[in-house]
């Protein structure tokens, strides 16, 4: 396989996973990483740097859709060929990897999103999947692209994709914002079923109650006053 | 003789057009903004002295009294301002993440040299 494969993951105070994640990724042949450190106030960076991997350093917390947009755009720079994003507390199997880029390579979508929904045998906590399927109804009405776990962190996009997709928000919001590029640009989406560790880290790091809301408000506003 | 309310309201409104005229001159207000804070102390003025215009007009657009149109056309304004605000303030986050990632991006490539 000569395409070039690259790893974008965003980190935000992750030093207690983002070493184990990383060292994983290498085992299983990815070795095409970018960290990036989105101003972490502990070791993110140094833990990273350590597993050779390309380290981006925000010099200040701008959120997950700042760190996703530098890693994207970092990836396009390095010229990849499919860019898989991968979250950095630990929630993705490595082995999902290879499911999500193959559409890609195949040439039978620009986007591939990892659904921990499609999943039947997925057991995600209720509250969650109450939430998820609220922010993916109001994403279908604001942009008309139905996906069935908007919020998931385990993506992939073509090179040709990456290269049109415009991130603007800062916070959780992105996650939203790139369906609503999908539509945008009529990118083929394709949703493949994916597994996710909960681990208590991972549930404390998501999305929850308050940030849901957050980004309501801001979709909302985006949409309709600007 | 000037009731409390009227000597309160013409003070404050003395003080914030001072305020308006200082920061036109500092430019750090432009000319639309002037003519839009001016006219609202003035018309704050306005109300308070002359009661009578005030409720007449508020008979006008349906309300009894002057000092409710102050009061709705206040709400209103003060929302519409904190949303322009939101969208300002927004617009800023997102220029300021376009600044950090441009320094993040320019580090990796300094480093490749």
């Amino acid at each position: 396989m000569g395409e070039k494969v690259y790893i974008v993951i965003p980190a935000y105070n992750e030093a207690k996973s983002i070493g184990k994640v990383l060292r994983k990724l290498k085992r299983s042949g990815y070795h095409k990483i970018i960290v990036v450190d989105d101003g972490s106030k502990d070791r993110t960076s140094a833990i990273s740097n350590k597993q050779r991997v390309i380290v981006l350093k925000h010099i200040i917390n701008r959120g997950l859709g700042g760190a996703l947009g530098t890693g994207i755009k970092a990836a396009v720079e390095e010229n990849a060929d499919v860019i898989v994003t991968f979250d950095s507390d630990g929630q993705h199997s490595v082995s999902d990897i290879k499911k999500v880029t193959t559409p890609i390579l195949n040439g039978e979508a620009d986007v591939v999103i990892g659904s921990r929904i499609i999943n039947k045998k997925e057991h995600m906590p209720f509250y969650k999947k109450v939430g998820n399927f609220g922010l993916n109804m109001i994403t279908f009405i604001l942009y008309g692209v139905y996906c069935s776990d908007t919020q998931s962190g385990l993506r992939a996009f073509s090179k040709e994709a990456a290269q049109k997709l415009e991130i603007k928000s800062n916070g959780y919001e992105v996650s939203s914002e790139i369906i609503k590029e999908v539509g945008k640009n009529k990118f083929k989406l394709k949703e493949i079923p994916i597994k996710t560790i909960y681990t208590d880290y991972s549930i404390k790091r998501g999305t929850n109650l308050i940030s849901g809301i957050r980004i309501l408000i801001k979709l909302s506003i985006d949409k309709f006053f600007r | 003789m000037m009731s409390v309310l009227q000597i309160v309201a013409l003070i404050f409104s003395l003080f914030a057009l001072s305020r308006v005229i200082l920061r036109t001159k500092d430019s750090k207000l432009s000319p639309k903004e002037f003519v839009f804070w001016t006219s609202i102390w003035l018309s704050l003025l306005g109300v308070v002295f002359f009661p009578d215009y005030s409720t007449k007009f508020a008979e006008i657009i349906g309300l009894r009294r002057g000092v409710d149109v102050v009061i709705y056309s206040s709400i209103g304004i003060l929302f519409y301002m904190l949303f322009r605000l939101y969208i300002k303030f927004e617009e800023r986050e997102q220029e300021i993440t376009k600044v950090v990632r441009e320094i993040a991006l320019l580090k990796k490539k300094n480093r490749k040299r």
